[in-house]
């Protein structure tokens, strides 16, 4: 039976992926080891749903301001012949800053723009502007900012494939029959961009939503966002006086990827019919 | 395309405000990380980095657990993928379905459900940093699947393995010794995402409570703003040689298919 010779990769995913899934699913109806709906009852608090649509905004908001930024900068980059050092310098940027998340990068703007970061400072003597505020680097505004680090050029490198896809011989097609510049991109470009431009933006989303190391080194007080809920959870045992809502915290978070990356791949599939 | 001035001008200020937001902040670590609180430079947190004992322990620890995480991974997923184009095709859905599922379940989901799972490991290899290297695996699968993936449809595996075999080669052979050689650049590339993202993991390792790399230099960030800050930019930098390495290894056998075509 070759099929047999799979087990080993199998059972490991089942060990390490496929268990740990089940257990928080299980896990999220469950009180002391009975089936019960009050950790998912516990969800719709007000507390959890606050944390749920301060992470929605948060994912929404850097989505589209990466999509956006990201578009614009693959625009950019496009018009650069394919073999510029300067198209290849950003790509190549692009795929290290995307992979940049984590407590280095929280460092990395307390740096910039903390207490006693250097922009602040800079700002403070020369144009006698506090821009370091009421802290507000490390609530949600701040998470926006430093999200869109890695927002960007994680746009740069899923969208560019599509803008690259787009054939000179539909615009020349589109102008020598009397289209003006402007026309070919509202009606030829436009059009056909749109699902993949939705889709890497569901992607940005999910990647922003499911983000954990860079929220948890910049926010050390209070839990504004979903992850960081699930942080206290798990850490202090009981939040908002139950146990085990860790459990339904990480379900609401498989549910809420899972649905946006369904979606991603259906657009996804939508984009490759033309893209070849 | 013609280009008018303005157009021009509005690009090169675009181009240069991209830079500032992404350049600055590296910059700034820089800067921050060398300060001395008189308005000079010193370079104490720098060399801090190699004499705090904690934040040593924590460097040798990431690193071998990247080292188990790249040998791990080759280990479960080479000899899979290359079974999967020999015997068993049907299964290729499946075998990548489960490689890229980890991109749809977030390392927090994980490290909330594995529990259960983590204390079965703890008494069978006993309780240590390195059973970190298991759940790792499964965190560096989809990238590592898709690097190994292009490179071994680079290649025709069925016929060499035919050849291997009809010359008396066993299966064990055929991997190690004809596969394996053909998919360097690949198996190169799955090595190097690995080792980046093991050295920038701070979700798992935060929340079981051992300290990897990126968690001490959370922690110094309370005590030794300027050493957490120096950690974090020479860890970035090294992620930075290796993953442009790896475009630069990327490169060079997407030249070679080119040529072959």
């Amino acid at each position: 039976m070759p099929s047999l010779g799979l087990l080993p990769f199998l059972g490991y995913l089942t060990v390490f992926l496929i268990v740990p899934t089940i257990t928080v699913i299980v896990g999220a109806f469950q009180v002391d080891g009975r089936f019960s709906l009050v950790n998912i009852k516990t969800l719709f608090g007000s507390t959890a749903m606050h944390a749920l649509s301060n992470s929605m905004l948060l994912s929404a908001a850097t989505a589209v301001i990466g999509a956006v930024l990201g578009a614009l900068l693959c625009y950019l980059v496009v018009n650069a012949p394919p073999t510029s050092l300067f198209r290849r310098a950003v790509l190549s940027i692009s795929g290290v800053l995307a992979q940049f998340g984590g407590v280095t990068l929280a460092f990395a703007f307390i740096a910039t723009l903390g207490f006693s970061g250097v922009l602040t400072e800079l700002l403070r003597s020369t144009l006698n502007v506090d821009v370091f505020g009421s802290g507000w680097l490390f609530g949600l505004p701040g998470l926006i900012l430093v999200y869109t680090y890695f927002q960007i050029p994680l746009m740069v490198i899923v969208f560019l494939p599509a803008l690259e896809g787009l054939k000179p011989q539909w615009r020349e097609a589109a102008l020598s029959i009397g289209a003006t510049p402007r026309q070919y991109w509202l009606q030829v470009a436009i059009p056909l961009l749109r699902p993949a431009f939705l889709g890497a933006t569901l992607l940005l989303f999910a990647n922003s939503f499911a983000a954990y190391a860079t929220a948890a080194a910049l926010v050390s007080q209070g839990q504004p966002i979903t992850v960081l809920l699930i942080r206290a959870a798990l850490t202090s045992e009981i939040v908002l006086g139950r146990a085990d809502l860790a459990f339904a915290l990480a379900l609401e978070m498989i549910v809420v990827v899972a649905v946006v990356m369904v979606a991603y791949a259906l657009l996804l599939r939508r984009t490759s019919r033309w893209l070849r | 395309m013609r280009q008018t001035v303005l157009g021009r001008t509005v690009r090169g200020i675009v181009l240069v405000l991209f830079g500032l937001f992404f350049f600055f902040p590296l910059y700034a670590m820089l800067d921050f990380s060398t300060r001395d609180f008189q308005g000079g430079r010193t370079g104490e947190a720098w060399s801090q980095l190699l004499q705090d004992p904690t934040l040593t322990s924590a460097i040798i620890a990431s690193l071998v657990l990247a080292l188990l995480t790249v040998v791990g991974m080759l280990v479960l997923l080479v000899p899979t993928m290359v079974w999967v184009r020999l015997r068993v095709p049907k299964a290729k859905r499946l075998v990548e379905f489960l490689c890229l599922l980890p991109l749809t379940i977030p390392a927090l989901v994980i490290v909330v459900g594995m529990r259960n799972v983590y204390s079965w490991v703890g008494y069978l290899v006993g309780d240590s940093i390195y059973t970190l290297a298991f759940v790792y695996v499964v965190l560096v699968l989809p990238f590592a699947y898709r690097a190994i993936d292009n490179s071994l449809s680079t290649i025709d595996v069925v016929t060499l393995s035919e050849a291997a075999r009809s010359l008396g080669a066993g299966w064990g052979t055929v991997i190690t010794r004809v596969v394996v050689p053909n998919i360097g650049p690949g198996l190169l590339s799955a090595a190097f995402v690995s080792v980046a993202l093991v050295l920038g993991e701070y979700t798992i390792a935060s929340l079981t409570n051992y300290e990897n790399l990126q968690v001490v230099i959370a922690l110094l960030g309370k005590s030794e703003a300027r050493t957490s800050v120096a950690a974090s930019l020479a860890t970035l930098m090294f992620a930075m040689v290796l993953l442009l390495l790896l475009s630069y290894v990327g490169r060079g056998r997407s030249v070679r298919e080119g040529k072959s075509q």
